[in-house]
């Protein structure tokens, strides 16, 4: 459905070795470990879970990164750091709508439709769940062709900080390098 | 230290009864599976706590299991509300 | 582990004690908050709203707050995909059913209409 070229050169390898490293810590801290992280490990078991790893590493790198995977870590860095500001966002969501059930805030719905520059699947799904989490909006509607989407906000004031101020638009188009 | 965790799941038990008023009267179908998904999270929250105040805390992989089972049951019933069927040919 | 030995109290255990109960009473004013919001809203749209943001809230909250009752140890990591599961796992959720609603014909409040 998306690019079927495949990936050549420095972005297949570096998928390759992300997915495996995810794989390997998963199953390390899945299995039992003491007190002190490095009580009971035995060469049986390490060598199972590297041929788990390496079995999901080569069938299934193309899931985690999709696309050409070309500046893969550059993007990792910058996503890290907004997946910080991301939970300070729910915090203050969740004391805005605490507000509004206890009568200090009024309720007054509206729909808006409005169109951004994004255009990869990754991009634009980090951006509708970015605006389910922020205060007082929901995505309904997602439109890939033009980017286009339909929100629902529960007053004019989280509806004004989508449209009007444009903070989390520049905030994602930097972090996936403004496609 | 096992009245803060009694406390906090009579709490959250009260508050499930309180949400069964809206499975039972929601005007329509959304409104009830609206309702379902949330009991279904604060079943998951009980499972937990109850983990605590009996000092067994093996429960917690059946709540791992419940959450995810819960949430593809939600997506499927409002695949399914909004298409007509479930794999689309 | 689970239990407290009362009669050599240290002040570093009791800091943990107080915080873990700190974090739990606010997850569950969270949870009260949303319970309470799907029952007064006037309006499908909006109750999505209540749940979809209090409820994830509370949750998080008090897994968090028997995380810190815990310490360092195997469960902590379960309760850590539990509470992270549900950050990703929420907001979704919550899409799911508001794209089934307004594709079915669901109408949205607006203010001076009658309670639906």
């Amino acid at each position: 459905m998306t690019e079927t070229t495949g990936k050549t050169g420095n972005g297949k390898a570096v998928s390759i070795l992300l997915t495996f490293i995810i794989a390997f810590t998963l199953w390390m801290l899945f299995s039992y470990w003491n007190k002190y992280l490095l009580g009971h490990y035995d060469p049986f078991r390490l060598a199972r879970g590297i041929i788990v790893a390496v079995i999901i590493a080569l069938t299934m790198h193309q899931l985690l990164i999709p696309g050409r995977g070309e500046k893969v870590l550059v993007k990792l860095r910058r996503w890290c750091l907004y997946a910080l500001w991301e939970l300070w966002q729910i915090a203050l969501a969740a004391v805005d709508v605490a507000m509004r059930v206890l009568g200090i805030r009024p309720v007054n719905p509206r729909l808006i439709e409005f169109e951004t520059t994004l255009r990869s699947d990754l991009a634009l799904t980090t951006f509708g769940d970015s605006i389910t989490l922020t205060p007082g909006t929901i995505t309904i509607n997602i439109e890939p062709e033009r980017g286009k989407y339909l929100v629902h906000a529960i007053d004019q004031g989280p509806a004004d900080a989508l449209t009007v101020d444009q903070t989390m638009q520049k905030k994602v188009g930097y972090v996936f390098m403004e496609e | 230290m096992i009245a803060p965790f009694v406390i906090i799941a009579i709490l959250v038990g009260f508050t499930t009864i309180l949400c069964t008023y809206r499975a039972v009267f929601g005007p329509g179908t959304l409104n009830r599976i609206v309702a379902a998904n949330v009991i279904g999270t604060k079943a998951i929250v009980l499972l937990i706590l109850v983990g605590y105040i009996i000092e067994r805390p093996h429960f917690i992989d059946i709540a791992l299991m419940y959450a995810v089972i819960s949430f593809i049951g939600t997506i499927m019933i409002a695949k399914y509300l909004e298409r007509g069927d479930l794999c689309s040919r | 582990m689970l239990t407290i030995d009362i009669l050599t109290p240290d002040p570093l255990s009791t800091l943990i004690n107080i915080l873990a109960t700190i974090m739990m009473a606010m997850g569950g004013f969270f949870m009260i908050v949303g319970s309470v919001g799907l029952l007064k809203f006037p309006d499908f749209y909006t109750r999505l709203h209540a749940t979809g943001k209090c409820d994830t809230m509370g949750q998080i909250l008090i897994i968090v707050g028997c995380m810190i009752y815990q310490g360092f140890d195997f469960i902590t990591v379960k309760l850590f995909f539990v509470s992270a599961f549900y950050i990703f796992a929420g907001p979704a959720a919550t899409h799911a059913l508001m794209k089934a609603a307004y594709f079915t014909g669901l109408k949205v409040w607006k203010k001076g209409d009658p309670k639906m």
